[in-house]
């Protein structure tokens, strides 16, 4: 295992220096032990770096991911309009492991023991922990939507909802279709993740057939009541850049598809397309619910919000899109990464005998381009609450774009390099 | 009991100086929630066109803070976000950026 090159570890702990002799103070020791991280996305990376960073080296942290490289989600939906590629949203985890010192881990978790604290690998083998997070996103539930069920199925309609093969297919899938042709994307009941994520997909989409197949239509069937983000922002740039490609059908919920024909079925209703885009509706990640932790409605992690720790299962937190959300809590990349800052401080604390941080806070921003250029954007401060237990947003703070505009379009990406960089290297 | 009065007196004074509860890292945690745009420890990626807060003079980031929360400063999104804090915890965030390099 590389370490830390020291100059960068004289750096961190400089910083952190006068900090840590403050925890003498406080009864408890230095932070020490092994933290096995499951799952690189937005918030396994920023805990995996930020464990190291701010235990000054003295923690190990393994991390397991699947995938060879990191693909951002965020982004992605540029790529399946066709003004990013896919080199653009993907990142290695090199600067995890040779500037921090992570074990990264290419492989599966497929068992949890949360008694004898050991994980269980795909490729074979176990590993023991001090400490266990689970980054684990999200994973469809097929069973609603019975007709995506077969590998077969899923291949021919896609969700590109996880950036990565799906969301080059899904492109694929657009260039090959004749002007004139329909793209119908479903959204499931929230919550699901990435609020904005289907109707800044819709207007992305809307941008390339409007340059390239005008014939062509977007027909968005939404399972909720309305536009669940931005809703005034998103319908104003429908009617001004998308008006008679855009179509907007709420309560419209996807029960069934058929696939043969690239058709969906509706309550009432069936909806041929050219290219489905389907997201069905999704759940923790499968290893959240193999690791017998507690669930809310067998969907989401019930998690204390001081340490983002399983109410049912000491040693064990859980981060991102897979936790039961807070009061008005988007799941989101963004949001993921804060989670891991806050558990990230609550697990040092408490390897170092120490409560988590009684006053934690937050916070989200998401931008969503509604042309290349053109970006609106949502942004929420959340702080702990004791009375409730949770944390709350906060009143008058936080809140919309006044109007799309192109300099948050230059900003969106350099809030993405930050991101990235702030997780990954 | 002369070789420990000196740390005896910074455990009192860290103590006199936060509230009895607070944790010594807040001024750290705050700050981390804002390295999503702003970069690690305030160092923004070159080229991003973040500001980058790390090294700021703290009174300069306290005032810049104030001018988004009151209106003073035109903003796409800090006059939103500098709502969501504290003023207590706005000055921690700016302390500790102005502590890095």
């Amino acid at each position: 295992m590389m370490l830390m090159k020291r100059r960068d570890f004289l750096k961190v702990g400089a910083a952190a220096g006068a900090m840590a002799s403050l925890y003498g103070c406080a009864g408890g020791g230095k932070a020490s032990g092994h933290v096995v991280v499951v799952g690189g996305g937005y918030g396994g990376a920023t805990i995996a770096k930020y464990l190291r960073m701010w235990s000054e080296g003295g923690v190990q942290v393994t991390l397991i991911e699947r995938n060879p490289s990191f693909i951002s989600c965020p982004i992605s939906n540029l790529v399946i309009g066709g003004t990013k590629t896919m080199e653009d949203i993907t990142v290695s985890y090199d600067g995890l492991k040779s500037k921090w010192g992570v074990r990264v881990v290419q492989d599966d978790v497929v068992a949890v023991d949360a008694a004898k604290k050991t994980i269980s690998l795909k490729a074979g083998g176990s590993m023991s922990y001090d400490r266990l997070v689970l980054s684990p996103g999200v994973d469809f539930m097929w069973d609603e939507i019975p007709g995506l069920k077969s590998a077969d199925a899923q291949s021919k309609i896609l969700h590109a909802w996880k950036a990565g093969p799906q969301t080059v297919a899904l492109r694929k899938q657009l260039e090959s279709m004749k002007d004139g042709g329909t793209y119908a994307i479903s959204i499931p009941k929230a919550p699901y993740r990435c609020p904005p994520g289907p109707y800044e997909r819709a207007c992305l989409v809307a941008n390339y057939f409007k340059q390239s197949k005008p014939k062509s239509k977007v027909i968005i069937l939404d399972a909720n009541e309305d536009v669940m983000s931005k809703k005034g922002l998103f319908t104003k740039a429908w009617a001004d850049l998308y008006k008679g490609i855009i179509e907007y059908r709420n309560n419209s919920e996807v029960k069934d598809v058929e696939a043969d024909t690239n058709t969906a079925v509706l309550e009432f209703d069936k909806f041929k397309a050219d290219v489905l885009n389907i997201i069905p509706p999704h759940r923790a990640g499968d290893i959240a619910a193999k690791s017998g932790i507690k669930m809310i409605n067998n969907r989401w992690v019930d998690i204390n919000w001081l340490s983002m720790e399983s109410t049912s299962t000491p040693g064990i937190h859980v981060l991102g899109d897979a936790v039961f959300p807070a009061p008005t809590m988007p799941k989101s990349g963004h949001m993921a990464n804060q989670h891991g800052k806050l558990a990230a401080a609550a697990i040092l604390n408490q390897l170092a005998g120490l409560e988590p941080n009684p006053e934690p806070v937050v916070m989200n921003t998401c931008y969503s381009f509604v042309d290349a250029k053109n970006v609106i954007h949502v942004s929420s401060i959340h702080q702990y609450d004791a009375a409730t237990k949770t944390v709350q947003p906060v009143k008058g703070a936080g809140g919309v774009s006044a109007a799309r505009n192109e300099l948050e379009g230059k900003v969106a990406m350099g809030w993405a390099k930050n991101i990235w960089a702030d997780m990954l290297t | 009991m002369k070789l420990f009065a000196p740390l005896a007196a910074v455990c009192l004074l860290a103590f006199a100086s936060a509230s009895q509860a607070a944790d010594p890292n807040l001024g750290r945690n705050l700050a981390a929630t804002c390295a999503n745009c702003h970069g690690t420890n305030g160092n923004a990626v070159k080229g991003s066109g973040m500001d980058a807060l790390a090294g700021m003079e703290k009174a300069k980031i306290l005032q810049k803070l104030a001018d988004y929360k009151n209106g003073d400063k035109p903003a796409s999104i800090m006059h939103q976000i500098t709502k969501g804090y504290t003023e207590v915890q706005l000055d921690l965030i700016a302390g500790y950026f102005a502590a890095q390099k």
